[in-house]
């Protein structure tokens, strides 16, 4: 027999109490492992999205620029217009590598989703669209036959959303103009994976803004001329320019303003679960006065009776380490819808990335939480004295 | 060697209950050789219990002079106090208690982890062999009776081949049937295996079959005609 089977014998006692303060702890630990792994799966997914753009400047009409940034990832209503003029007049400087106009317009369709309705995004770009994004891959059909053709390539999940696949119709219902599916995209793992493409000029046709644009995505010779560039269209009315690295930095900032409350959040469940703990443990050292004194009479020393009680605490933070990371890792579905649905804007891709050194990580942190818990209700143990406990331990 | 293995010489025990000062042991003297069966008798708070933790080495002198196995412990901390315990004394208490979600043998065999001796099955279950338990080793606690757990608590007291075995009112929680088979123990222990026994009792059916009883009254040592007990 050991000392540890003493300690573990012991909080198999009360079950349920041992239960749930084991539960406590867990909860604590998935609560860190899912914000922490949140926070690794964002940014990967986020920076994925941003350079799968394949721009490093867009150029949008003046406004918001929180807004212009999800805008230009997500699409949406109150979209601002600038005229094309602008972008013959940017296309001709020599500093360029690509340039490719967009005009995004956004329709609702009552029939989407089963019945919930949704929107949908469409995008009209020119061929020099592929010539930014180079992975872009047909996975089905090919590019428009023509600059104005009444044509659509869909992207990977809204085709598979739409159930369409080359030569099928699709119908824009609030405009009652019907479009013929030419193309599928490979999928990307980037938000173009939702977006019905078609060509600039139909896009301005159908929608009736001819000669507007919503956006122009840029690629520099030199990244380095990023500066300058910006001058240059500083004095050019009616739009402003974005880098890509802005946008990231505007996001993150975005985001890691909510994220230091769910950290607090964090930090209050685990110091919830530690006094949790040490009360427990202190509650059941003191029920366990008389046991503690008579087995000092026998002859137990203080280090004995710390490590029995030490042990206790740390047996239910290591049970309560692993119980929170096999909570974290299934619940990790749950908590990307959850957040997907408060995040202004949510990349596509997996937004909680639970990683081992993460998991290993928590789940030494639970161990470390139950060292400290331990400390205090393992003092007042061993300090008991033996005649004391015993005779006056009623 | 020596055949005393306690000499007390005036010692006294004071402690604070509340704000009352009391004083549980007067200037006692008192030698206690091997081989003795010794039975402290007296009314409650006599000081009987008190008396026995102190040479039990389970609490300190508060003044006077205590000699157990050639140790001077009147000066001694609990630190100390629980290596001398731990191998040379057995301790049995009238509630018994033993650790409730431990199995008879693992009672017994606790005193050898604290101990840091090697934890031998055989002799933990000869042991309780011994004392009539052979065939409830592997028993807790709750399922035993008021009696068995008192073996129990002998063999646990008796797995460091202690020198001197100090018992605290043993039957006091049993009837008078198990009370007397758990003398019968102690007896047998005595004559046979020469184990030194300081125990206390209230039952005076049981203390006269001691070699030995002391009187105790109002923490001294007091005559058979002044302890009051034929009363």
């Amino acid at each position: 027999m050991k000392l540890l089977s003493v300690a573990f014998k012991n909080l198999q006692r009360k079950r349920i109490r041992t239960f749930l303060t084991i539960g406590g702890v867990a909860i604590a630990v998935a609560v860190l492992v899912s914000l922490m792994g949140f926070d690794t799966g964002y940014q990967k997914s986020l920076t994925n999205d941003i350079d799968k753009m394949g721009y490093q400047v867009l150029v949008t009409a003046k406004g918001c620029p929180y807004e212009a940034a999800t805008l230009m990832l997500k699409g949406g209503g109150g979209l601002r217009y600038m005229e094309q003029s602008v972008y013959d007049k940017i296309a001709k400087d020599p500093r360029l590598e690509r340039i490719s106009p967009q005009l995004a317009a956004t329709e609702f369709d009552k029939d989407r989703l089963n019945g919930q309705g949704g929107i949908v995004l469409y995008m009209g770009v020119s061929s020099s669209y592929l010539e930014l994004k180079p992975w872009s891959k047909f996975k089905l059909g090919k590019w428009f036959s023509s600059d104005d053709a009444d044509e659509v390539i869909i992207g990977y999940e809204a085709a598979e959303l739409e159930q369409r696949v080359p030569g099928d119709q699709i119908l824009i219902p609030n405009l009652n103009k019907v479009l013929k599916v030419v193309g599928v995209f490979e999928r990307t793992g980037t938000q173009d994976d939702g977006i019905m493409f078609i060509p600039l000029k139909t896009a301005q046709r159908i929608f009736n803004l001819s000669g507007k644009l919503t956006g122009i995505g840029i690629k520099l010779k030199d990244i380095g001329s990023l500066g300058d560039f910006e001058e240059s269209l500083y004095n050019e009315p009616g739009i402003q320019v974005i880098s890509m690295a802005q946008v990231k930095g505007t996001i993150f900032n975005l985001v890691s303003s909510s994220k230091a409350m769910t950290n607090s959040v964090a930090l209050i469940a685990i110091l919830i679960a530690v006094i949790g703990v040490v009360n427990t443990i202190l509650m059941s050292v003191f029920e366990r006065t008389k046991e503690i004194g008579v087995m000092k009479a026998i002859g137990a020393s203080r280090l004995d009776v710390f490590r029995i009680i030490w042990m206790e605490t740390t047996l239910i933070c290591v049970l309560g380490g692993i119980l929170g990371d096999v909570i974290a890792i299934l619940g990790t579905s749950i908590v990307e819808q959850i957040i997907r649905k408060v995040l202004p804007y949510a990349p596509a891709g997996k937004l909680v990335i639970i990683t081992p050194e993460l998991l290993l990580g928590s789940f030494l942190g639970a161990v470390a939480m139950g060292l400290i818990a331990g400390i205090y209700p393992a003092y007042r143990a061993s300090s008991m004295r033996p005649v004391e406990a015993i005779r006056l331990g009623d | 060697m020596n055949d005393i293995l306690i000499k007390a010489d005036k010692i006294n025990k004071t402690y604070k209950l509340f704000a009352e000062e009391i004083n549980a042991v007067k200037n006692l003297d008192l030698e206690i050789s091997r081989g003795e069966l010794i039975a402290i008798m007296g009314p409650s708070g006599s000081g009987k219990t008190t008396l026995l933790d102190i040479l039990g080495c389970l609490d300190r002198v508060s003044s006077g002079k205590l000699k157990v196995l050639n140790n001077d412990v009147s000066t001694l901390k609990e630190s100390s106090l629980v290596k001398i315990r731990r191998v040379n004394i057995g301790f049995v208490f009238q509630e018994f208690l033993l650790i409730p979600t431990l199995t008879a043998l693992e009672n017994v065999e606790l005193p050898l982890l604290f101990a840091k001796l090697p934890q031998e099955r055989k002799i933990a279950v000869n042991l309780l062999q011994k004392v009539g338990l052979g065939s409830r080793v592997n028993h807790l606690p709750k399922q035993l009776s008021g009696g068995e757990r008192q073996r129990v608590a002998i063999a646990r007291a008796l797995i460091t081949s202690p020198k001197i075995l100090f018992a605290d009112e043993p039957t006091g929680n049993l009837d008078s049937k198990s009370g007397q088979q758990i003398f019968d123990i102690f007896k047998e222990l005595n004559q046979k295996d020469g184990l030194t026994i300081v125990l206390t009792t209230h039952n005076y059916k049981l203390g006269l079959q001691a070699k030995r009883i002391i009187f105790l009254k109002d923490g001294r040592i007091v005559s058979k005609e002044e302890s009051n007990l034929y009363v």
